[in-house]
């Protein structure tokens, strides 16, 4: 109902004041054609910098654990308990006592947590693995867009679709490399910031500058970029404050996922949102149950918990999937923190998400089972959670584009 | 040869160059010039002016139109090909306290070691540091933001001041051809300096095979790339192990094996190191074995081009020759290049058809790099790019063929590839004309020169750049920032641009005025017609859509009928004098902070504002006059082009 009336009070609002919507035309400069798939939404949220999945989804079960990281590991739930121990899921895997504003996720069976999941590349630099990360090519250095961006390239349109120059929105300064490539994606700081910054009548200025002259790639996306904006301000997402008694950390990343919910609610067709967090690269002093790591996972935790609080029933159409470069050390160093590793562990949460399970084949510990004697071992490629997520939720039809050559081994079972 | 030249006569130079009142150094330049290109050219007198300036330089300085065609283009192209003939010395006492620029990387990186290495080595436990540890902590994180700032903002400031334009333009175009990352890890910030200013910039006009030298033993290029942490495959002869059963080249001297992990191969001892010390080497050298990333982008990046005619295996023993290239540790008191004997893979090797001989050490690699850089895709790949940044996003196909011919038949010369390109009719053609757009660093660096700025040495430049897309020495990987507009193009793009255009006629961007360029003076309280021409010239090459010009005109100067009040009051004689008005004034509004003050904290945003309010955006003044002007050109969508 708000989707159409804003359609209307948008696009044809433009057309009676002489003005065409002109993404509407952007075919006319070789661009494909944005169009969300069905008001479902995808939120990718990249933790930079390695977060150490042993103290994330804690493998309390594993003796092997305890013995290879005497100061850092997190207390089996069997031995502690509330803050002071993980939080016990299936009797095996914990989550870090941090994460407990997810544990009510898991427990109505909207959460899964992957484990030893990851890139099957060697590489143990964060610069490579997040680049491969977001390219979706596995030491394949010449990849210049990333997948999500050629996810959106590949499923361009549907008919019934709302036009939108908001399928795609980072909520970074730069469009980051998962979205880099030929289709249309939004960087934004923030949702003040997209805004034209005058005064006056300049703006209208500004705006027939744009309007007149030769249609050419400047004046078209400029054209475009006057009506995202008020679209943007029509749709006012700043009026949708907080809902079901969400509290969203004042943090950056905290007041970021606010704005993806704020965009979700106002109804802008958004269909892939992206956000980042740093602060993961913790080689000195990253403390166990409290520490250096457990401050980032409470950012982590209660930011989504916020979002998915705010969001409500509309959970239903959403999937949020969390993900780092690497995993790191199993075994702790002298500093009482852990250095690069290889598989790691992801979360899917959301409504369509067949939660309640720990996902992934748990590789083992012990030193044989080790990756070159010293990380967790990869047993899912991270495209394969890739691909399902796209394929199962977003309907992609194709998954060549997204990973080229690769072809998964069978889905995880995460989703419907 | 197939060009045709005229050398020009020295006095008939010397003549134009004195009537221009130029300095003597402008007189010094040699006769030998080849000053006329071939074919006609389509572009008019003055287009040809600004074409050259909007492509040779990062855009026109007040004054810039005029000295051209003072010299006429051709004896300035010519001039701007050969910058070691131009003084630049005013530019080089802007930067003579730039630490970073005049500090090694191993003094520097003694000097500010990585915040996270040095806390270890002070115990590790930041809670615990005594006053002095904790005050030796901080220094190194200041030192280490200042010498990023130097990095990056010196760019921007190198790109606005310096007279050798043609050389910033080239030295932008390698630094983006051959890229680093400055955040690949701890260690590579130290050597951008010595990158930008030894490796590239020296080379950007010279021989091909000399850059791709300089850049392949480059402290930051083997660290971006791993080729530092490139060593043979234990199934391959190691070069020590050669050595050693042949007795090494030149000093003979036995190499000591010791046993690597999992029975990889030895390293040799060298004096001053011991063996737990030769040993911790080996374990820190991980993953151990061939990193093929710099092989890789040496071939597909850097010379041949990804369709070049090279295959997966050339990939592979292209990184085997290149292994042992790497950089001195610092405990030896290094930071620079080193061939290590004992990471190379001292096997017998084929890339692109040649053979490469067992048992030789560093040779192999500057084999290779001969067989690259002489290699036909290369003189065309180079040259493409070249077209492709000079002339158009989609070069003519005869263009880059004649460039082609240039670079093979000099052997690599850049100054005479990138002279076949610029003075060509394909540059001089009508498509070509203000078709390019504007990368932000452009963008930025164009609105500085436009208004005669004097950058400052404040972080605020660089992240104006970045906040525009185009972090310096940000670009993680290694293909480098886009060289075509389709890929600068979207709606985030246009919106930070035009709110860049605001941010310039506030008052905002450190150095620069929008109320007192030169030019300016005579603007201030002239009739809006001769402002709007005024503004047209200094930022859209004095061409403007008569749309433009119409919208430009739309509104009217507030300060003409105080002007005028003041002129019949003062009498008929009056000075015009630039108003001492800022535009902050005219609105209450915070002013901006000074150069070189910190920029608003958090706690001094207006509610709601982002990381633009941190670069002193904030709320914005409501723009009159002249500065209202200057914020519409550059937010207008012709400023975008170049």
């Amino acid at each position: 109902m708000h989707r159409r009336y804003f359609v209307k009070s948008g696009a044809v609002a433009l057309v009676t004041m002489g003005l065409s919507p002109s993404f509407l035309r952007r075919t006319a400069f070789g661009m494909e054609l944005p169009a969300a798939q069905k008001g479902k939404v995808l939120i990718c949220l990249f933790q930079r910098g390695a977060a150490d999945a042993l103290n994330v989804v804690v493998p309390f079960g594993e003796r092997d654990y305890y013995q290879m990281r005497p100061n850092i590991a997190i207390p089996s739930p069997l031995r502690g308990q509330g803050s002071n121990a993980a939080l016990d899921l299936d009797g095996f895997f914990g989550l870090h006592p941090s994460l407990a504003p997810l544990k009510p996720l898991w427990d109505r069976g909207l959460l899964a947590p992957i484990h030893a999941v990851g890139s099957p590349s060697t590489t143990r630099s964060h610069f490579d693995a997040q680049d491969y990360m977001e390219s979706g090519t596995p030491d394949m250095k010449g990849t210049t867009d990333g997948w999500l961006n050629r996810y959106l390239a590949a499923n361009g349109t549907c008919e019934q679709c709302k036009v939108t120059p908001f399928r795609a929105v980072a909520m970074t300064p730069q469009t980051p490399r998962i979205l880099e490539g030929s289709s249309p994606a939004v960087a934004m700081n923030s949702l003040q910031e997209f805004a034209v910054r005058s005064g006056g009548d300049q703006t209208a200025r500004l705006e027939a500058l744009y309007r007149t002259g030769s249609a050419d790639l400047i004046h078209g996306t400029g054209q475009e970029m006057f009506e995202a904006v008020k679209m943007l301000r029509a749709a006012n997402p700043q009026q949708y404050q907080p809902e079901n008694g969400a509290s969203y950390p004042r943090s950056q990343f905290g007041q970021r996922l606010q704005q993806i919910g704020q965009l979700i609610k106002s109804d802008v067709g958004l269909e892939i949102a992206f956000a980042d967090i740093g602060g993961w690269d913790t080689h000195v002093n990253q403390g166990s149950v409290q520490g250096q790591l457990a401050q980032r996972l409470d950012d982590l935790a209660q930011s989504i918990a916020a979002l998915t609080a705010d969001l409500g029933d509309r959970m239903e159409n959403v999937v949020i999937l969390t993900m780092s470069e690497f995993g790191r050390m199993a075994r702790q160093n002298g500093n009482g923190g852990t250095d690069h590793g290889h598989a790691g562990a992801m979360f899917v949460i959301g409504g369509p998400v067949h939660g309640k399970k720990v996902y992934g084949k748990w590789p083992g510990l012990s030193p044989e089972q080790l990756y070159e004697g010293r990380d967790l071992a990869l047993t899912t490629d991270f495209r394969t959670v890739f691909a399902e997520i796209a394929t199962k939720h977003l309907g992609a039809k194709k998954i060549d584009p997204m990973f080229p050559g690769f072809t998964p081994a069978g889905w995880l079972g995460l989703l419907g | 040869m197939s060009r045709v030249t005229r050398v020009l006569s020295f006095g008939a130079f010397a003549a134009t160059a004195a009537c221009g009142g130029k300095s003597p150094t402008h007189v010094a330049v040699a006769p030998e010039y080849a000053v006329a290109p071939i074919g006609p050219r389509e572009q008019t007198a003055d287009q040809q002016v600004n074409h050259a300036l909007s492509r040779l330089t990062f855009g026109p300085r007040p004054g810039d139109v005029e000295e051209v065609r003072r010299m006429g283009v051709d004896r300035w192209i010519a001039w701007q090909l050969q910058p070691d003939r131009i003084d630049d010395s005013s530019t080089e006492t802007f930067f003579s306290n730039f630490e970073a620029y005049h500090t090694s990387a191993s003094d520097l990186q003694r000097k500010y070691p990585p915040p996270a290495q040095l806390l270890n080595r002070l115990g590790g436990d930041r809670s615990k540091l005594s006053r002095a540890d904790s005050a030796r902590l901080q220094e190194s994180q200041q030192g280490l933001r200042r010498m990023t700032t130097e990095l990056e903002s010196g760019r921007v400031a190198r790109s606005t001041l310096s007279e050798r334009q043609l050389q910033e333009v080239m030295t932008d175009f390698w630094l983006n051809h051959f890229t680093v990352y400055i955040q690949k890890n701890p260690q590579e910030r130290y050597h951008i300096a010595e990158y930008e200013n030894e490796t590239i910039r020296p080379n950007a006009l010279g021989k091909f095979r000399t850059l791709l030298e300089a850049v392949a033993k480059s402290p930051a290029m083997l660290i971006y790339l791993d080729n530092a942490l490139s060593q043979a495959d234990s199934n391959r002869p190691h070069l020590v192990a050669v050595l050693g059963a042949r007795g090494a080249r030149g000093g003979g001297r036995p190499a000591q094996q010791l046993p690597g992990r999992g029975g990889r191969g030895g390293l040799q001892l060298r004096l001053g190191v011991t063996p737990e010390m030769a040993r911790q080497q080996l374990a820190n050298r991980r993953p151990a074995g061939l990193n093929e990333n710099y092989g890789r982008e040496l071939l597909e990046l850097h010379t041949l081009g990804v369709d070049g005619g090279y295959t997966q295996q050339d990939v592979i023993n292209v990184a085997r020759a290149l292994t042992g290239w790497t950089v001195e540790p610092p405990q030896r008191g290094g930071g620079g290049f080193y061939f290590a004997p004992a990471m190379h893979d001292a096997g017998e090797k084929v890339v692109l058809g040649q053979t490469l001989k067992a048992g030789r050490g560093i040779e192999d690699g500057e084999q290779v790099l001969d067989i690259v850089s002489r290699h036909p895709s290369t003189a065309r790949y180079i040259s493409f790019k070249l077209a492709r940044r000079f002339v158009s996003d989609v070069p003519p196909e005869v263009l880059v063929e004649r460039a082609a011919e240039t670079f093979r038949r000099t052997d690599g010369d850049i100054r005479e590839v990138v002279r076949t390109i610029i003075t060509s009719p394909e540059f001089f053609s009508r498509s070509a004309y203000k078709s390019k757009v504007k990368s932000p660093f452009e963008v930025v660096v164009s609105a500085m020169r436009a208004l005669g700025a004097q950058p400052d040495a404040t972080p605020r430049a660089a992240q104006i750049v970045a906040s525009l897309g185009e972090p310096i020495y940000g670009h993680q990987s290694p293909n480098g920032w886009p060289e075509t507009g389709d890929q600068w193009m979207n709606t985030g793009a246009i919106l930070n641009r035009i709110n860049f255009g605001t941010l310039v006629a506030a008052n905002r961007l450190p150095g620069a005025s929008a109320t007192n360029w030169a030019g300016a003076e005579n603007l201030w309280d002239a009739p809006l017609d001769k402002q709007v021409d005024g503004v047209i010239a200094a930022f859209l090459s004095g061409e403007a859509s008569p749309d433009t010009r119409a919208i430009l005109m739309s509104g009217e100067n507030p300060f003409l009928k105080t002007a005028a009040a003041r002129d019949t009051t003062d009498g008929a004689a009056v000075k015009k004098v630039v108003p001492d008005l800022d535009p902050m004034m005219m609105v209450p509004e915070r002013r901006p902070p000074a150069p070189g003050q910190r920029p608003p904290g958090p706690g001094q945003r207006p509610p709601g504002a982002g990381p633009l309010a941190a670069l002193g955006f904030g709320r914005l003044p409501e723009l009159k006059g002249l500065p209202l002007l200057v914020g519409l050109a550059i937010g207008s969508p012709e400023f975008q082009r170049r």
